[in-house]
């Protein structure tokens, strides 16, 4: 496999991972092991068990978790309609297009939209309901993280369902199987490898989300993301910021082995 | 294996292509010819008139950017690359600046405008000798509020009025360690400089007894909700105070009584600076008395020009919530220097005290 012909065009890639994966990696673990002089400590690992970090590190979780959770709960029944619509790839494509539009600008939006004086309150006005206060909850944070995410879960989970024989389903259905068993016991373990590939790439850039912490939750949810950057940005110390990504990453690294696909799994 | 060459030959041309482009712009733009000077200025903080009044009268082109932190501001600076000939950091920023080399030193005999300044506003701590700097605004920290919103029985002249049981849930504050801690040091008697670790816990405690009243703790985003009557009462610079009463009205503003923090932004020449001559002429321009009073106009900070303040509506220049008296102004602090170390005990209180907030 590894003969002359195909180390060639390798190389480039082998650059390429060396240069934007291993260096910065290599870097973060050296800067994480530095305190605000430039020396060497292990004060700030000892500093990131300390409970206001634990705690943080907890709540991330959670909110990762909840936003995860919503998120798929809307895009596995979403994914699995676009399949059985007509034009499903030009539905798919109207889904994905507003994922396009930059984060912030989304945001922004939504700031107006769950305003006091938005839309919202106005609609809620019409039936004679008093203004909420929707900004700065928790739920108006879960909402727009989970209709960030959507997107990005719905294509895994689409492409798994596109792939599946529907034969397998006509032929549950001809077994007696309710239409509950068939998905619980033929679609959705057929389709789990596309789940996890979305929870991944929902649950990992949930841990450090930040902007939206700010913007929409207020500063009262406050993320891995979120203290990283004031490490850096406010404090200017790159060490603790280090320290919080080195644990950002091997948290990262766990989630990839728990939701890994396993090589020629179960069902084929 | 031949399209693979392909494409990043194509990409590598494209590269080389956007690079040249960039460069050339650049180029055109500043890159030390003495006829134009690079300003680095935080957005909205000048009347962009005076850009063009400054080249009609002196024949020196300005190219205008902004930054929107004093840190981001820094970073710039220190990675060199761009030719910054002026730039406006604030007080502590100045301190810091001095200390890391990052400054070149301000030559008197061109600045003939610099007796226009009033003297409190000269050779401060962060500057002896205004050295390396020459004020340009200044302002505090305090409370805006919407009388029309809160009740009558709050006025804002003490910090315990954050506390009141009828703000549950309303206040804003701005996501600024110096300025949060500060309001906590400053509402127990202390100064918002205290380097004790006692005192600190202290006032995150006293901070933390505030949460249920907090609603958010945001940034600039505070602005057009006060001006929509999103928000009623907000920790915020006198500045962006400002900015919010000249659109809604029923705004109003206070410094409390136990004192806050007083703040400078100064025009600075960086080690970048590739025009000093041009950098020393825009701000002895930016110094003139009739600039400054319509520049001050325009960005609506106060302003330390002691003779532009003769040219400017007296209504303006006589509101003591945006210009204290001095006696108030003695009460004010400014923000040292904490070094690393300090700065960064702040912020982990802060950061503590914004996870207690639930």
């Amino acid at each position: 496999m590894f003969n002359k012909a195909s180390k060639g065009p390798l190389f480039p890639y082998i650059i390429w991972i060396a240069l934007f994966v291993i260096a910065p990696i290599v870097l973060i673990v050296y800067y994480s092991m530095l305190d605000l002089n430039g020396n060497f400590t292990l004060a700030n690992y000892r500093n990131f068990f300390s409970p206001v970090y634990l705690k943080m590190t907890l709540t991330s979780f959670w909110y990762a978790f909840l936003i995860t959770l919503f998120t798929l709960l809307f895009a596995y029944p979403t994914a699995y309609l676009l399949t059985r619509t007509k034009h499903k790839h030009l539905w798919l494509m109207l889904i994905i297009i507003p994922s396009w539009i930059n984060l912030l600008l989304k945001t922004y939006a939504f700031i107006g939209i769950f305003g006091l004086y938005g839309p919202i309150n106005a609609f809620l006005e019409v039936f004679g309901l008093d203004p909420q206060q929707i900004l700065f909850t928790d739920f108006s944070f879960i909402f727009v993280s989970v209709y960030i995410f959507i997107p990005f879960m719905i294509i895994p989970i689409f492409n798994s369902l596109d792939k599946m024989n529907p034969t397998l389903v006509y032929a549950a259905r001809d077994l007696g199987a309710s239409s509950f068993t068939t998905f619980r016991r033929v679609i959705f373990p057929l389709t789990i490898d596309g789940v996890k590939s979305g929870i991944q790439v929902t649950f990992i850039p949930a841990l450090s989300l930040f902007m939206i912490t700010r913007l929409i939750a207020g500063n009262q949810v406050i993320t891995l993301g979120t203290a990283i950057e004031q490490q850096f940005l406010v404090s200017q110390n790159w060490g603790m910021g280090s320290t919080i990504a080195v644990f950002l990453i091997i948290i990262m690294v766990i989630i990839m082995l728990l939701t890994g696909q396993k090589k020629g799994g179960r069902i084929q | 294996m031949k399209s693979l060459v392909q494409a990043t030959i194509a990409i590598l041309v494209v590269c080389a292509l956007l690079f040249f482009v960039v460069d050339r712009l650049q180029s055109a733009g500043s890159a030390g010819s003495t006829d134009t000077i690079t300003v680095y200025n935080w957005g909205e903080y000048i009347d962009p008139e005076l850009l063009d009044k400054f080249t009609e009268e002196t024949g020196i082109k300005v190219i205008y950017e902004t930054f929107d932190s004093n840190e981001a501001m820094m970073t710039k600076v220190e990675q060199g690359g761009s030719a910054y000939d002026v730039a406006a950091p604030s007080e502590y920023m100045v301190a810091m600046m001095r200390e890391k080399d990052l400054l070149l030193p301000i030559d008197h005999s061109k600045l003939p405008n610099l007796k226009n300044i009033d003297p409190y506003f000269l050779d401060l701590s962060f500057d002896p000798g205004n050295k390396y700097s020459v004020p340009y605004f200044w302002g505090t920290v305090g409370i805006v509020f919407n009388p029309g919103l809160v009740g009558d029985h709050l006025t804002f002249q003490s910090w315990e009025d954050l506390w009141d049981p009828s703000l549950q849930g309303k206040v804003f504050l701005v996501d600024g360690a110096r300025e949060v801690m500060g309001m906590g040091l400053n509402s127990l008697g202390e100064s918002l400089n205290a380097k004790d670790d006692e005192l600190l816990d202290l006032a995150t405690e006293k901070l933390t007894s505030l949460s249920p009243n907090i609603k958010a703790i945001i940034g600039d985003e505070i602005t057009p909700l006060m001006i929509n009557n999103e928000a009623s009462v907000a920790l915020t610079w006198s500045g962006q105070a400002a900015d919010m009463m000249w659109e809604n009205e029923e705004l109003d503003f206070a410094v409390p009584e136990e004192g806050s923090n007083l703040w400078f932004d100064n025009f600075v020449i960086p080690k970048t600076a590739a025009n000093i001559d041009g950098a020393h002429a825009f701000i002895n321009f930016m110094l003139d008395a009739e600039n400054s009073a319509q520049n001050n106009d325009y960005v609506g900070y106060s302003t330390p020009n002691a003779a532009a303040m003769e040219l400017m509506d007296p209504e303006v220049i006589e509101d003591e919530r945006f210009y204290p008296n001095e006696e108030l102004r003695e009460k004010l602090e400014v923000y040292e220097n904490l070094g690393p170390e300090w700065l960064g005990k702040y912020n982990e209180h802060f950061l503590e005290f914004k996870m207690d907030i639930r």
